[in-house]
């Protein structure tokens, strides 16, 4: 197939990299709020214990 | 316990990124046949590339643990398969992407390269319903450390069958002549392939440091617990 012209072509190069860039924010925000989640409970925990 | 040299990884990975997403598109030439769609190469291949060495790291950790019986190496290993298929998924979302720019066609099943990845991929997708499916954490661990090295094995030679085959469609870029890139996009293509690694080992650390936390809190809960029944 030939080259697609640059205003094709940006659509799928966009694509591309929007998914790897989703792909690494979810993962960086269930990290994320699996740490908040410890954060919280292991205040509480000291909450508790005072 | 993980989180040693985090903070100036996390630094190092964020400049390399940056510096391979400017070399990406603002000094690597358009491919003379392909145009800008070559674009997808430094975020497909370098994603592949780690994510099939994830694979292999996630078994030689494996056979780490099932030497040394330190379950540490179990949930080193875990947790670089997990990564690894996640990072698959982009793999196979961007070949789709490139093989329906190039192709005309979101997937082709004559592409023994495509395939062969789909099949590593369904593979370690097994991982998951293997190590979840067994309660007892020291089975759990020893029987997810015989898969990760058998599957890990699996990989290297499942690709070199691959190159062994006659039918050759896929771009071959990359060979051990030194492949077809010229100067400027082989030295974009390193420094994503030197980003993607860094990003790989930043998000391993980041997981195995979130599961160290969780272990000790839920220890320390365990402790708490204990000591309250002591006390009444």
């Amino acid at each position: 197939m030939p080259a697609l012209p640059l205003d094709e072509a940006g659509k799928y190069v966009a694509g591309a990299y929007v998914v790897f860039l989703t792909l690494i924010v979810v993962y960086v925000a269930i990290i994320g709020a699996k740490i908040a989640r410890i954060d919280r409970e292991l205040t509480e925990l000291v909450e508790d214990d005072e | 316990m993980y989180s040693k040299g985090f903070r100036s990884l996390a630094l190092a990975t964020v400049v390399t990124l940056a510096t391979a997403l400017t070399l990406v598109f603002f000094y690597a030439p358009l491919d003379a046949d392909q145009g800008f769609i070559q674009k997808i190469f430094y975020v497909h291949v370098p994603m592949a590339i780690v994510a099939l060495g994830g694979f292999v790291a996630g078994g030689v950790m494996a056979i780490r643990h099932l030497r040394s019986g330190d379950p540490s190496w179990d949930v080193r290993s875990y947790v670089a398969i997990h990564l690894s298929i996640i990072l698959g998924v982009g793999v196979l979302a961007t070949g789709a992407i490139w093989a329906k720019a190039s192709w005309g066609h979101w997937w082709v099943w004559d592409e023994p390269v495509l395939v062969s990845f789909l099949v590593v991929f369904l593979l370690y997708c097994v991982y998951y319903p293997l190590r979840f499916s067994i309660e007892d954490p020291g089975r759990q661990a020893r029987y997810s450390s015989v898969f990760a090295i058998a599957a890990g094995a699996f990989v290297p030679l499942n690709f070199i069958a691959v190159r062994l085959a006659e039918a050759y469609t896929h771009p071959r870029v990359l060979s051990q002549t030194g492949g077809s890139l010229p100067g400027e996009m082989r030295l974009t293509f390193l420094v994503s392939l030197l980003a993607m690694t860094l990003l790989f080992v930043t998000l391993w650390k980041l997981e195995l440091t979130a599961k160290h936390a969780a272990m000790q809190l839920r220890r320390l809960k365990r402790r708490l617990a204990e000591r309250e029944v002591v006390t009444t």
